[in-house]
This record gives C-alpha cells, sequence and structure tokens, in this order.
C-alpha cells in the first residue's frame, strides 16, 4: 500500500494545520467520492497481522478494481475511533470491529445489513453468525476465528508421569502434581479485565452457568474450581493481576506448568529452545453428561452506512472476497487463526496440523454476546468482579457472584 | 485601567467619554484572546461535561446525535451503584495517603538539598527521574518490581529473610491501595521537592543567623524560620498536589486496572471505565462533575487562603 503512506502524511500535516479551522466545519473533508477508492478501518497495527490483513484486503480490492485507503489504529482505540468518525459522519466503507462490540455497534444503526449488499452469510459457523447477527440481520462476517484452550508442559508433565487433564478433578490433581518449588501447576487470566471474563466463560458455560442470571449454583461451583486453586497454592495468586501476555510469559518461562490461552499466542511460542508444548480441549467438571463450551473470539468485518450506494456496493463485492476460502484459509494459515467456516476444517488442518484443538472447538463455540446482545459488556464486567473477589479471597464464590450481580 | 489621566479642563466631558469609549476597545482587544481561549479550551468541556451528566449519551448518540434529557437519573444512578461510595473512599485514601507522602518526603529531601555537598547538583536532578518517566512506562515497571512471586521486591525481601512467601503487593485486596499510593508517592517527590527547595532558597539566610544568635537552630529553626516563611509556597504546593492526585487515571490502570475487586477503584478510573468501557458516557460525565465538584472545593480554599495571605 504505498498510496497510503503518501495520502497519510500530507492528510496529517494538512489536518495539524487546519484543526483549529475546523471545528466548524468538519462536514465531508477527507472523504473522496471516486466511488473506486474505498476507506478501511482496522485494528491491526501491529505485524505481522498488519501485513497479512494488508495483503488479502489488497489481493481483494484488485479482484474487484477498487483502491484501498487503509488505516490502522490500536486496539483500544478503535471503537473512540469509530464513535468519533460515526458522529462526523466520516464512517470509513469496510470497517474491522471485534465480535463482541458487533452488536452494539450495529444496534446504533450505523452499519449496513450484509445480506441484502449480496454478501454470502451461509457456512458459518453457529458462534460466528451469532457473534455477527444483530435483530435477526447479519452485520459482521469474520474470515478467521479463535478460542481458548489448555496448554500444557510436554517434558514437565512426562517428568511428573501426569496425562494432560480432562476433568476437573483431573486438572487440580495434575496441577497439585506439577506445583514445585519455582513453577506452578497451572496458570490463567484473572485480572480486573474483559480478559479475565474470556478465560473464565468455559468453566462457566460448560458447568451450564448463564450470562443472564449469575447467582447460580453451576457458576459457583466453576468459580470454585479457580478459587480453589488459587487458595492451595497451585495457581498463583498473581493471576489476579496478569493479562493474557503475562500468562504466556509465565508459560515460557516454565514457572507454569499448565495455563489457558489462544492461538494467536503461537507465533511468540515458536522456535524457543527447550520449549515443548501440547495443546487440549479444557477439562469440564463431569464428562459423561458434559462438552468444553469454547467462547468464540476474533474479529469481524462490516458495512457501515455512508449514505453512498455505489460504495456500499463495491465494499461488499471487495468484503465478499476478502472472506472468501481461499482469503479466509490463507489468513488462518498466516495467523493461527481458523477459518469461520467448519467446512474449510481438512484444508485448514492439512495446512496447520497443530491448531487441530482450536479447529475443533470453533464449530460449537459460543458468541459472546448470543445471549446479551448490545448487554453483554455489563454482563462481561459483573463476571470479572466476581471472578476478582472470590480470587482475591474477599467472598466465597457464590457471595461473589451475588455480589456482582450489584454492579451490572 | 492605569491609561486613565486627569485632564482639568473644562472641556474635557465629552472628550473623556470618547476616550472612555475606545479604551473599552482597548480593553475588549486584550482580554478578546485570553476569554475566547478560556471559552473554547475551558468553557465548552465544562459546559458540555456538565449538560452530558444530564443526558441519555452512549454510543447511539454519536451516530444520530440524539440525548435525551433525563435530569438527575445519572446522578441517582451512579451515586445509589454499588461502586460509588467505595470509589469514593477509596479516592480519598489516594489523595491523602498520596498527599501526605508526597509532601513529607518532598519536604525533608527539599531541606536536605538547602545544604550544599559534593554532588549535591547531581543527587538533586536524580531525584527528578520519576517526573521525566512517562507513566504508561512506570507503572509498568512497578508492576513488575512487586509482582508477588517474581517481583524484585519480593525476592529482595525474601533474600533478606524479612518474609519467607511473596507479599501480594498488587493482587490483595487489603494492599493494593497501599501499593498503589506508595508508588504515586515516589512519582510525586519531585514536583513537591523542585517546589518546595524553590521556596526555601527565597529565604534569606540573614533569618537563620539571627535565629541562631537566639538559639534557634535544627528542630526549632524549622519550626519558627522555615515553616512560617514557606507557608505560601506549602498551600499552592498542597492545592496543586490534591488537584493533581485525584484525577491520577494512568498509574491506577497501569498497576492494578482498578482491581482487585475494585479495590483500587477512585472516582476518575470508575468515570473512565464507565465512559470508554461501558460507553455509558452520560454516567461517565456525572462521576466527573462530582470530581470537578471536589477539585473546585479544594481550589476555592486555596484561594481564600492565598487571599488571607495577601492581606497579612
Amino acid at each position: 500500500m504505498q498510496h497510503k503512506r503518501t495520502v497519510s502524511r500530507r492528510t496529517v500535516t494538512a489536518a495539524g494545520l487546519l484543526a483549529p479551522l475546523g471545528l466548524a466545519a468538519c462536514g465531508n473533508t477527507g472523504v473522496s467520492s471516486d466511488p473506486n477508492v474505498l476507506r478501511v478501518l482496522d485494528s491491526y497495527s501491529n505485524d505481522p497481522d498488519n501485513g497479512i490483513i494488508g495483503a488479502a484486503l489488497e489481493a481483494a480490492a484488485q479482484q474487484v478494481g477498487v483502491t484501498l485507503e487503509r488505516v490502522s489504529v490500536s486496539g483500544g482505540s478503535l471503537i473512540q475511533r469509530v464513535l468519533q468518525q460515526g458522529s462526523s459522519g466520516t464512517l470509513p466503507d469496510i470497517l474491522m470491529l471485534d465480535n463482541p462490540d458487533l452488536q452494539q455497534i450495529a444496534s446504533t444503526t450505523a452499519l449496513k445489513p450484509l445480506g441484502p449488499l449480496g454478501v454470502p452469510t451461509d457456512g458459518y459457523a453457529q458462534g460466528v453468525l451469532d457473534a455477527g447477527t444483530y435483530e435477526g440481520e447479519v452485520y459482521g462476517l469474520a474470515p478467521t476465528v479463535n478460542t481458548i484452550a489448555l496448554f500444557y508442559d510436554v517434558k514437565a508433565l512426562d517428568a511428573a508421569g501426569v496425562t494432560p487433564p480432562t476433568t476437573w478433578d483431573e486438572l487440580r490433581e495434575a496441577a497439585a502434581t506439577l506445583t514445585t518449588g519455582g513453577r506452578y501447576g497451572f496458570s490463567f487470566c484473572a485480572n480486573a479485565t474483559y480478559e479475565n471474563t474470556w478465560q473464565f466463560l468455559p468453566f462457566f458455560w460448560t458447568n451450564g452457568g448463564s450470562e443472564r442470571n449469575l447467582d447460580t449454583p453451576e457458576a459457583a461451583q466453576a468459580l470454585e474450581l479457580l478459587t480453589d486453586m488459587v487458595a492451595d497454592g497451585t495457581a498463583s495468586r498473581s493471576v489476579l493481576n496478569w493479562t493474557q501476555a503475562d500468562v504466556k510469559d509465565q508459560f515460557i518461562s516454565g514457572k507454569a506448568a499448565m495455563m489457558i490461552n489462544g492461538p494467536w499466542q503461537l507465533p511468540e511460542m515458536t522456535g524457543i529452545d527447550g520449549l515443548e508444548y501440547g495443546i487440549v480441549t479444557l477439562p469440564v467438571r463431569d464428562p459423561a453428561t458434559q462438552v468444553s463450551v469454547a467462547p468464540l473470539g476474533g474479529e469481524v468485518w462490516a458495512i457501515p452506512s455512508t449514505g453512498n450506494a455505489e460504495k456500499e456496493a463495491k465494499a461488499a463485492e471487495v468484503l465478499t472476497a476478502f472472506l472468501s476460502d481461499d482469503s479466509s484459509l490463507s489468513m488462518g494459515e498466516q495467523r493461527y487463526t481458523v477459518p469461520g467456516k467448519p467446512a474449510l476444517r481438512e484444508e485448514y488442518l492439512q495446512r496447520r496440523p497443530d491448531m487441530e484443538t482450536f479447529t475443533d472447538l470453533i464449530v460449537d463455540a459460543r458468541a459472546r454476546t448470543a445471549e446479551l446482545g448490545p448487554e453483554w459488556p455489563a454482563a462481561a464486567k459483573s463476571i470479572y468482579t466476581a471472578v476478582q473477589l472470590a480470587l482475591s479471597g474477599q467472598a466465597t464464590p457464590a457471595e461473589a457472584l451475588a455480589e456482582a450481580e450489584e454492579y451490572r | 485601567m492605569t491609561t486613565t489621566t486627569e485632564r482639568p479642563t473644562t472641556a474635557a466631558t465629552e472628550n473623556r467619554s470618547s476616550m472612555k469609549r475606545s479604551n473599552r476597545w482597548v480593553t475588549v482587544l486584550f482580554l478578546g484572546p485570553a476569554i475566547l481561549y478560556l471559552a473554547l479550551f475551558f468553557g465548552y468541556p465544562v459546559v458540555k461535561n456538565v449538560i452530558m451528566g444530564f443526558q441519555q449519551y452512549d454510543i447511539a448518540t454519536f451516530f444520530t446525535g440524539e440525548a435525551p434529557w433525563v435530569g438527575f437519573a445519572n446522578y441517582t444512578e451512579v451515586i445509589t451503584g454499588a461502586l460509588f461510595s467505595k470509589a469514593l473512599l477509596n479516592t480519598f485514601l489516594f489523595t491523602i495517603g498520596s498527599i501526605v507522602g508526597q509532601f513529607a518526603l518532598g519536604m525533608a529531601l527539599a531541606v536536605f538539598f538547602r545544604r550544599r555537598f559534593p554532588l549535591s547538583g547531581f543527587l538533586r536532578s536524580l531525584i527528578l527521574l520519576p517526573w521525566l518517566i512517562p507513566l504508561i512506562v512506570s507503572s509498568a515497571v512497578w508492576r513488575w518490581l512487586l509482582d508477588t512471586d517474581g517481583g524484585a521486591l519480593n525476592r529482595f525481601l525474601m533474600g533478606v529473610g524479612v518474609v519467607d512467601q511473596g507479599i501480594p503487593w498488587l493482587t490483595s485486596t487489603s494492599l493494593a491501595l497501599i501499593s498503589v499510593i506508595a508508588v504515586n508517592i515516589w512519582i510525586g517527590i519531585p514536583f513537591n521537592t523542585v517546589i518546595l527547595h524553590g521556596g526555601l532558597q527565597g529565604i534569606p539566610d540573614e533569618l537563620y543567623e539571627a535565629g541562631a544568635l537566639d538559639g534557634a537552630t535544627g528542630w526549632r529553626a524549622f519550626r519558627h524560620i522555615t515553616w512560617p516563611m514557606l507557608r505560601p509556597v506549602v498551600s499552592v504546593t498542597l492545592v496543586l498536589g490534591v488537584v493533581y492526585t485525584l484525577k491520577v487515571l494512568d498509574i491506577i490502570l497501569g498497576l492494578t486496572q482498578a482491581g482487585p475487586a475494585n479495590a483500587t477503584q477512585t472516582l476518575t478510573t470508575q468515570s473512565y471505565q464507565l465512559s470508554f468501557q461501558s460507553f455509558d458516557f452520560g454516567q461517565g460525565a456525572a462521576v466527573s462533575n462530582i470530581l470537578i465538584v471536589i477539585s473546585l472545593v479544594f481550589a476555592v480554599i486555596y484561594l481564600r487562603a492565598n487571599r488571607r495571605a495577601v492581606d497579612e
């Protein structure tokens, strides 16, 4: 994208000079009227993702015969940028959103339904469609998605004579056996952010917890599992302040024998001397009646309503090409993410055999916004508050969940 | 205006009134840019924030432009919410703890550096270090230093044998606030030291010499000479310190994300989370308005104290 660089520098300079004058006259400044120039906004600001997504977008644009002006902002500032553009009427023609945010944005009428624009919406895993659907219409689709699973240190487990746990009891035992002087048996992320909620969901959902009402015995049972492991010292108390990246660092440096994490960590985990890991589905309490439920992660792509029908049609064409099987497979292979269409499983696993666990989980992965839609963030906040209350010993798991309901 | 001059002539009445008029123009021209600047960059945001506090201002508002008037609903919701009383208490503990620590240590260092000794200049500039490091960086470093298992502080304490298990500085609900306050004190010391040191430089040495003749040295010199002479500087330092501390956000987010279990939640972090995580800008504005009122109270106290000092 050579085009992007020259434009952006000039725009920045101009914006800086004009900023004081521009306050009164925002309007549509900077939006090209050429229907063959489309603006794209995403949050893949770091390589390798930035380059991989950029190349896939470029290939799709070439098929359609349009030019893209792409802007990548950091993940934290994406929504703020979208709100700012929404209020000044300068939304891009193609927009990436984190999947739990899609319904909230769609509820504001800022997005166009993809079906009527001709973007194929069939063949996707149910979770992908749930995440992208608001009031019966599909507003966002994901070429590739991800989830979380249990990573284990092969050598540590072999040395201790432990097999990868499949039940909660086995997980407790394995963690206890694997805990030694300088190493914890188990590690996960339980900080005061949505990352915590995301990592707790598999236990919570698998055991029958519901985001509609947190205060249930099933939810308390799931929370008790994590609370017990922190209390008996088989997981560090520091999980309360660790991000998922910190958890990965603990695992890599041999300070945790097992961890919960996702495939986006794999690029940083390959090529490390002496590190040999396996990945299995997260354990369930009762294997006779339960199947591990995975939360669906990943970014969806949408078409904002810009009022320019010609551009919206072109954007739909670009998105169709971008979401095509070949494009999804190539992005999935390069980014360690799973194609959103289950039919691509075999072909994908041929290219990325190490992604088998994640690929199997995606088929039935559950979207966080499937139940509550735009109300999900409030529930997510209550959930991480409950986890923190229980893990820090402020309340028993049951009390913590009851108390967290008040924070909603 | 000081430009008005007396004209003892009889035909001066008309002349004077036209002068007054042109004077008024000059006044307007001089004040104009300042007023425009204040209105644009201070007045508008404050007014906007106050109005926002009475509106249902959420994500949809940005796209539809509609922000229904909801009266005091945002305020009642926030104040009766489970988090508010905790955040308010934490805000006071955080502010008082930080100010007391920063001021006491800053004062001690300022008095210490009043003496000249080899390397004193170098050491004094070293004190500025916390001020020069971006807050995001220093909070990331402190988060690492204070980690329960691998943190340098706990390793040191265990190595020396003071404790045999890592202290959960940032992960215990009872310690987290204290740790965050301690880091904020570290960050605030340079500010206090620099201002107070400047104030100390302004106290004439003769006073100390005269005091020494009367037997006032050491602590008594501080009590009867330094402290009274430094009072105006002290009040500026304290009020600015309070206002700066009330709005601290990045350090808390960087260290604990306002956790664990809201143990380090203050009004500032609550306002931030309401606005930029829950996207309920109305409630976020309500909390920040409450914060502005609290800051204002301190500003008024400062102005009154200052006026009294001038009167004296």
